[in-house]
């Protein structure tokens, strides 16, 4: 008899790589997004079973809050629901589900032969204050340095995003 | 979670980024690019935690590297749509075999 934590896990697991199959191969790209954010909700229930209450949060707030609603719009506006996309070629599914297959079948005999160090016993989850301290923490051990240059790094995407998507005038493209 | 071993986990999150792989290979839609992209850096995310929590309870790398992948992540992500808006105004499409300008 498996524990409760232990069907949960299998479970989650196999709900989010259903979806996630599903999200990658159905042709209506609507329907594409709503897999994918059921898949991402379900990795935040995995990051939730790990005890990692703090990356949950963050997963749940960025990916399922922001991306998807991001990727929602951009298939709004370009695309409409409506449409379904082309089937992709027969060789070429058939060379992919090939090539991944042997690539999951590989990389799952490396990780059966590797001898990963012994599980560590477990410890209560990290504190939200504790993760906040280290984030801004300059000893060493800290956070700090990487979190200014993440800060400037979503600057410049601000502003990247700004300059692509505006739209020039027709009188000054020629500027 | 000390119930299921570490190697459970890894292959969950290897069969995620292969699906994510999978829909690389046959998606020609840019948004459905975007969204395998995003499966396969959640899987490297699932695989960061399940490492930190597995081996260096008592540490917090792990964490913060998914963190900042997840914050870079979302940076992508807002990049990617604008490209793909702008790609659609001067194409009016958003497959990537139309858009071969650049290919030689």
């Amino acid at each position: 008899m498996m524990p409760a934590s232990a069907i949960f896990f299998y479970v989650i697991a196999a709900a989010i790589l259903v979806t996630a199959i599903l999200s990658v191969t159905t042709r209506r790209i609507f329907r594409a997004a709503i897999w994918l954010l059921l898949s991402l909700m379900g990795i935040a229930g995995i990051y939730f079973w790990l005890d990692m209450n703090f990356l949950a949060a963050v997963q749940i707030v960025v990916y399922v809050g922001g991306i998807v609603v991001l990727i929602i719009f951009s298939v709004f506006l370009t695309q409409g629901s409506g449409q379904s996309l082309p089937l992709p070629a027969k060789f070429r599914l058939f060379f992919s589900a090939v090539a991944v297959s042997l690539g999951l079948a590989f990389t799952i005999w490396i990780l059966q032969g590797y001898g990963f160090l012994a599980t560590a016993p477990e410890v209560p989850a990290v504190e939200m204050r504790e993760i906040g301290k280290t984030m801004l923490s300059v000893q060493s051990g800290g956070y700090a340095l990487p979190f200014e240059l993440v800060s400037i790094l979503l600057l410049a995407a601000m502003v990247a995003c700004i300059a692509i998507a505006m739209k020039i005038p027709a009188d000054k493209k020629n500027d | 979670m000390s119930h299921i071993p570490l190697q459970h986990v890894l292959i969950f999150s290897t069969a995620l980024f292969f699906i994510g792989m999978f829909g690389m290979f046959t998606r020609r839609n840019l948004i459905t690019l975007l969204m395998s992209v995003e499966l396969m850096l959640n899987s490297v995310n699932i695989n960061l935690a399940a490492f930190n929590k597995y081996l260096y309870p008592q540490q917090t790398g792990g964490l913060f590297l998914a963190l900042f992948i997840i914050i870079i992540a979302a940076a992508e992500a807002a990049i990617a749509i604008a490209i793909i808006i702008n790609l659609y105004r001067s194409h009016h499409s958003i497959d990537v075999d139309d858009a071969t300008e650049m290919k030689y």
